[in-house]
């Protein structure tokens, strides 16, 4: 065991499966020499081989075709795009070909392909430097979509995923490299190590995709988050007093229904809390979730803090992100009789 | 004088250029821009060369035979005589094939079909030129490269017929062949995404050192897509294994190759601006083909990097069945096309070199016309789109994931078959 933040632990799940597996190969803007610009690849260039770990042009779309060529000889490519709200040039090689090439060649051709992205908010990098798309990945059949929310989750999902022959797309919540960031900005930063997620394996180990992970047990209410929000939500049942059940999703798609279904029909009430904006976001697809599977046991309407549909703005970050000022109002709404 | 006021003297208006063809319906078809040097005047650069040395190859025109049907000057192949025999049936394979699969269309055995008439010497040729194991990442228009790995062509008229036999499962376009076993990279219907997966495929041939080499293929008019420069910019940063071709039909279906930016520069030019050494080769001369595809694919097994290739031909058929080329290009202009058909070239040329008689050309035809209503009539028999046995439709739901998640479990079940 070590301790880690999850920039290390993310970089710790790459040198173990680049020592693994010799068709595991690393790449995107700035991952190689330099390490990438969240210091995620530190080190790995140097440790492992310039043909392993290396640079690519800045072309998202290119990056991205080079995993597919690479997934359909037979290796097992890992893109870094640089951050979430890059990777829209690149969509068409997500969403046409990396998802769909199993199913049109009758299985004769797959790319397993892992993208890491950063997303999410906090750092004032404004509105192409704070996204949250998950929503786009999970609404195209064939992508798998994960977000992690502790050192000890982002390396062992980030194996599962390099491991899974299906394409998945690994969004890295930057705002949680170095420490659990549970909303209150103006709070001093905490780091890691204060937190037993930061006990992480050096070797290999895995977190299963597809199982979420209930992080508080509760039996007032249960709040479905992930990412940032899983700490967000911690933060807001604090301080609300409310005996909630926390759960983090981990993975989106696919998604551990039994976990929520099982809560929800033990507690009655449910807060959804996603950074990204509201509209057709992945709230929209829990709530029409919960409210199929477990509708007679619902005591109340379910609630959804999300980001606004706006832009990121820069200087009205705080304004935007969902903190846990709005998760305890909605802990608060669902909770009157 | 004050300046807001000052009439401009000598500066004129602004003008919106939008390219057109020399020739639309009605009129005579005009070829006036496509120069024709004489065959064999083309140098030979070493494999070796650099791409600046390519330069003037790139604006040229590659050409072996001549009128007479005489392979000249120094990109002669030294080929063999059985090797153009091959090449020269399966093209009229190809041909008849396309013939066929029109008529299976028409007749409502399938919903479309798309034919590579008058171009057929691009895939064959250039297949001719490679070794079976190098990995294939084509367009729709090459299925001439599975007929001459020798593909079931039963195997592939069950794709185009969505039938019981179908690979695919009936779930792609007809033509969107896959064959892993034929190294043939399954097709996609977004135009260009190929060309830069191909390249990704070769750096993984390289990283392995493995000894295959990847080719690929676009149109002229998919050029403009992203994906041509993703691909050439990869290509040349990691100098890899792969072949670039540019199939330069001159018709993005009803956009001629001007609008792709065909006019201001040829497209094998483009290579030269990234580094990659390119030839520009009369299309429908197989000797030619072969002749540069050879070079290319000596460069890539060497180590010295990719190849840009420009195929010049031309689109003697509709763009698909779902294409009316005469509303918008002179009707006659196929049959003035100055290359010609290059089943007629490679014919005149075997003749010339007393390899092949008008009576065998006959009998070949009327083989391959046989061995495509046989074929057929076997395809049939497992089904078409229109009638006949399919896959159950509850397969749809396979191969979405390698494992079948809860959420298609669920929807499978609600399909209820």
């Amino acid at each position: 065991m070590a301790t880690m933040n999850m920039a290390q632990a993310l970089n710790s799940a790459m040198d173990t499966m680049l020592a693994r597996d010799p068709d595991v190969l690393i790449f995107g803007e700035d991952v190689g020499y330099f390490g990438g610009v969240f210091r995620c690849t530190t080190g790995l260039q140097q440790k492992h081989g310039a043909d392993r770990v290396f640079d690519t042009p800045v072309a998202e779309g290119g990056i991205l075709a080079m995993a597919v060529g690479m997934g359909a000889y037979g290796l097992r490519p890992v893109a870094e795009i640089q951050f979430a709200d890059y990777i829209y040039p690149a969509m068409d090689q997500l969403v046409s070909e990396a998802a769909r090439l199993r199913y049109r060649s009758g299985g004769e051709f797959w790319a397993p392909l892992t993208v890491r992205a950063p997303c999410g908010g906090g750092i004032f990098g404004g509105q192409t430097h704070s996204q949250s798309p998950e929503a786009l990945f999970t609404h195209v059949c064939g992508l798998k979509t994960v977000i992690p929310s502790n050192p000890y989750d982002a390396k062992g999902l980030l194996i599962s995923a390099i491991e899974d022959d299906d394409p998945v797309i690994f969004f890295e919540p930057k705002r949680l490299y170095n420490g659990p960031f549970d909303g209150h900005h103006e709070r001093p930063v905490q780091p890691w190590a204060k937190h037993p997620a930061s006990d992480v394996p050096e070797g290999y180990y895995n977190v299963p995709l597809g199982k979420a992970a209930v992080i508080r047990e509760g039996s007032a209410a249960t709040v479905l988050a992930y990412g940032t929000m899983v700490h967000v939500a911690l933060a807001a049942v604090e301080e609300t007093g409310i005996d909630a059940e926390v759960i983090d999703l981990r993975t989106l798609l696919p998604l551990d229904i039994d976990t929520i279904v099982e809560s929800v029909n033990k507690t009655g009430r449910c807060v959804i809390v996603h950074e990204a904006t509201r509209t057709s976001g992945f709230g929209a697809e829990l709530c029409a979730l919960v409210q199929e599977h477990c509708f007679f046991k619902l005591e109340a309407k379910i609630e959804r803090v999300t980001g606004w549909d706006t832009p990121y703005p820069l200087a009205f970050e705080w304004d935007y992100f969902p903190g846990p000022r709005r998760v305890a109002k909605a802990l608060q709404r669902v909770m009157e009789p | 004088m004050n300046a807001g006021t000052k009439e401009p003297l000598l500066q004129p208006t602004l003008r919106f250029h939008v390219p057109e063809p020399k020739a639309r319906p009605g009129h005579a078809p005009d070829f006036s821009n496509l120069v024709l040097p004489v065959a064999g005047a083309a140098p030979r650069p070493p494999v070796n060369a650099s791409a600046y040395d390519t330069r003037d190859l790139a604006g040229d025109l590659i050409r072996v035979l001549n009128d007479d049907g005489e392979a000249v000057g120094p990109w002669r192949p030294d080929i063999a005589v059985d090797v153009l025999l091959r090449g020269l049936r399966h093209m009229m394979l190809t041909r008849v094939f396309d013939e066929r699969m029109l008529l299976s269309q028409r007749q409502g055995k399938t919903s479309f079909y798309m034919q590579c008439t008058g171009e057929e010497a691009v895939a064959v040729g250039q297949a001719s030129a490679l070794d079976s194991a190098d990995m294939l990442f084509p367009t729709y228009r090459q299925q001439g490269l599975l007929i001459a790995r020798d593909w079931s062509i039963v195997d592939m008229m069950c794709q185009v017929f969505s039938n019981s036999h179908d690979r695919m499962k009936g779930r792609q376009l007809p033509v969107m062949y896959s064959s892993r076993d034929a190294n043939f990279f399954s097709l996609s219907g977004n135009l260009g995404t190929q060309f830069s997966q191909a390249v990704g495929w070769a750096m993984a041939s390289a990283y392995k050192r493995d000894r295959r080499i990847a080719v690929t293929w676009i149109g002229d008019g998919a050029t403009a897509e992203g994906d041509f420069h993703y691909a050439m910019t990869s290509a040349a940063v990691y100098q890899a294994p792969v072949v670039l071709n540019v199939v330069n039909n001159q018709w993005a279906i009803s956009s001629y190759q001007g609008i792709a930016g065909g006019e201001e520069a040829t497209f094998a030019t483009r290579g030269v601006g990234y580094g990659i050494p390119a030839l520009r080769v009369d299309g429908n001369d197989f000797l030619a083909v072969h002749a540069v595809t050879r070079w290319a694919a000596e460069r890539a097994r060497a180590n010295l990097g990719p190849t840009l290739i420009e195929l010049v031909t031309y689109r003697a058929a509709p763009h698909s069945t779902s294409d009316d080329p005469s509303k918008y290009r002179p009707a006659d202009e196929s049959s003035c096309w100055p290359l010609g058909d290059p089943i007629e070239r490679l014919k005149k040329h075997l003749m010339h070199i007393g390899a092949w008689t008008e009576g065998e050309h006959t009998a070949l035809r009327e083989e391959v016309a046989e061995q495509v209503r046989t074929a057929a009539k076997e395809a049939e028999s497992y089904g078409t789109l229109g009638q006949g046995p399919k896959h159950d439709p509850a397969t749809m739901f396979e191969d979405v994931f390698r494992e079948m998640p809860w959420h298609l479990r669920q929807q499978l079940e609600e399909l209820g078959t």
